[in-house]
């Protein structure tokens, strides 16, 4: 099933509510045609609020623009719109049967019986729901009916696919394989979509590029890959994977250099002003103590199963996490040497 | 209760005495149609001739209370259903206060309710002589009971994205109402329209104050049946009604059972 591709412009959209409260801040935002674009961040970020301004359910204060190619939707109402949409809990029909579900909009637009079947068993056998088309929602396990909520959605050929967090209500294991099996899904259906979620491994996991939002505004845009590994906003560098904040003296900001364990980084000139710097636990080597490397003291560690989770003492209060290997020889107690590659540090404050 | 074992004789001998002083009355009652003759008891003998006779003078109240029952469910769910959707979609304060109002006619004694109807509507002639006056006067009894129940089949989350998903869908506001809404809040609009018909088929309060000669539902007709010939007339009334209306409302309430169950979620 080829789906047409439709660029989202999104211009200056923002939503005050009716008490005042700003839920997102003007947003521009360009999804590109065929891409799936993941808006990530906590919960009351203002994510689900883009996506609703995007979907027609909420409507953006004056001012704002949304066009979907050529076209300029921002006053279509969500029903002329031509979007598809995944709801978080799915939303289905629970009177309706499976088929039936998918069908829907196709109904709603007058499709005659006939073309109508056939497109529900073209989608059937897309989102591999054979043999369960006459089944009620209430049936069936909750992959299925997150299945059953895409096809639905994309049954009308939609220009854009909308999706709400459509995993958070299944359980962690169920999760991981269906997160693969969407963004497979996604790919073969090749249509521009906007995924929102929480979770920054679903979105790394789904998404083309990543928009992390924070406190009602987009902070950066960009691939997964990037965003990880230097992100232009600290909030982007503590929301993707786990950081550790290492406080420098007076005289280390002076000098633009980090102490570790004895071992002295020199910084990028840029960040003479900042007080903390951030690593990633992966990013901290741990070896044995020798020249040129920190000294530090285990002083905790937990086995994790595919790696060793390190808890550090550098002295002067400073404690760090690294994660090493599975097979790392460091054992509680021991006095390990420690190295930071000076091009793994971030900073904690946007540069100025 | 452990180790007693006079217990169960014991809640078996109570739940025994309440059944009877409950079931006394009912069996008694219907024991007071069946014979020639209720001072004298059964050895008068058994008879149906007061039965026929309530079924001769007071037949055409039975069918006329089943008929208004069923219009008074019709009109509730023309009127209770869509206002229901309204108060439960409105976030404002005057729906609130709104469904605080709607309540009013079941805290007010029905004999208030009838003489303001009659008051307001008294000298239209041809509407308070017909059943349409007392159908009126149920249909504002029974509405709260069936917006109350609906409204908050209405108010459920899981509702509210069901029916964003079909706007998503491009369903225009009666296809979302008539096609998702109402079906999948089909389980409380049956149990409304039970209540409905239940309540309508056995109003006396009200009805009492409404009815004229000609039209006469079945517990007015009871009430004037024990006002004003043998008590074994009235008893025999007793048992019309336990005979035909009834049988009615446990099919209505299989039926509902079975509505439920086929749309249950």
């Amino acid at each position: 099933m080829e789906l047409e591709r439709t660029r989202i412009n999104i211009a200056d959209c923002a939503k005050t509510y009716a008490d005042g409260t700003l839920a997102l801040h003007p947003t521009t935002l360009q999804v590109e045609p065929g891409e799936v674009l993941a808006l990530l961040g906590p919960s009351g970020c203002g994510k689900t609020t883009l996506l609703r301004i995007i979907a027609g359910l909420e409507t953006p204060d004056a001012g704002s623009r949304i066009s979907f190619g050529d076209t300029d939707v921002t006053a279509l109402p969500v029903e002329q719109r031509g979007i598809g949409m995944v709801f978080q809990h799915y939303a289905l029909f629970p009177h309706m049967t499976v088929a039936a579900n998918i069908g829907y909009g196709l109904k709603i637009r007058g499709i005659a019986d006939a073309e109508r079947a056939r497109v529900v068993g073209d989608l059937v056998d897309v989102v591999r729901l054979n043999g369960l088309e006459h089944k009620r929602p209430a049936e069936l396990s909750g992959g299925q009916r997150q299945r059953v909520a895409l096809a639905r959605a994309v049954a009308v050929r939609p220009k854009v696919l909308l999706l709400d967090e459509p995993l958070t209500a299944l359980d962690a294991k169920l999760k991981e394989s269906l997160r693969d099996e969407l963004a497979e899904m996604l790919r073969r259906l090749h249509i521009t979509a906007v995924y929102v979620t929480h979770d920054q491994q679903e979105a790394l996991a789904i998404a083309d590029r990543l928009a992390v939002m924070h406190a009602g505004r987009i902070v950066q845009v960009g691939d997964g890959e990037t965003l990880y590994r230097s992100p232009s906003h600290p909030f982007v560098a503590t929301f993707l994977g786990r950081v550790n904040r290492i406080e420098r003296s007076d005289k280390q900001c002076a000098d633009n250099t980090l102490d570790i364990g004895g071992l002295t980084l020199s910084c990028p000139a840029v960040w003479s002003n900042q007080k903390t710097l951030l690593v990633r636990p992966e990013d901290i080597e741990v070896s044995s103590f020798g020249a040129d490397w920190g000294q530090a003291v285990v002083i905790h560690r937990s086995f994790l199963g595919d790696r060793v989770h390190l808890t550090l003492n550098t002295g002067h209060q400073i404690q760090l996490r690294a994660d090493v290997g599975r097979d790392h020889t460091a054992q509680l107690g021991e006095t390990v040497g420690i190295r930071i590659r000076p091009e793994c540090l971030m900073p904690s404050h946007e540069p100025i | 209760m452990r180790g007693n074992p006079k217990t169960p004789g014991l809640l078996f001998g109570v739940t025994l005495v309440v059944s009877i002083f409950m079931l006394a009355p009912i069996g008694l009652s219907v024991m007071a149609g069946l014979v020639n003759n209720y001072s004298a008891g059964i050895k008068s003998g058994l008879t149906l001739r007061w039965f026929m006779q309530v079924l001769d003078g007071y037949g055409n109240t039975i069918s006329w209370s089943l008929l208004l029952g069923l219009l008074c469910v019709l009109g509730t769910l023309l009127i209770g259903v869509p206002c229901a959707y309204a108060l439960a979609r409105s976030k404002s304060r005057i729906a609130r206060l709104f469904e605080e109002l709607l309540t009013l006619p079941v805290a007010v004694p029905g004999l208030a309710t009838a003489l303001a109807l009659i008051l307001t509507y008294g000298h239209m002639r041809d509407f308070r002589q017909s059943f349409a006056f007392i159908l009126v006067g149920h249909m504002v009894f029974t509405l709260p009971f069936m917006v109350r129940t609906v409204s908050s089949a209405f108010h459920r989350n899981d509702l509210l994205a069901m029916e964003e998903a079909a706007r998503t869908l491009g369903a225009s506001f009666t296809q979302r109402l008539l096609g998702v809404l109402v079906p999948a809040v089909l389980p409380a609009i049956v149990a409304g329209s039970l209540m409905v018909f239940t309540l309508s088929v056995g109003e006396f309060n009200l009805t009492w104050m409404l009815h004229t000669p000609l039209t006469r539902t079945l517990p007015v007709g009871l009430a004037d049946s024990y006002a004003s010939m043998r008590i074994e007339i009235g008893s025999a009334y007793t048992l019309v009604f336990l005979v035909v209306i009834l049988p009615v409302l446990w099919g209505l309430q299989a039926i509902g059972k079975l509505i439920e169950k086929h749309y249950g979620t």
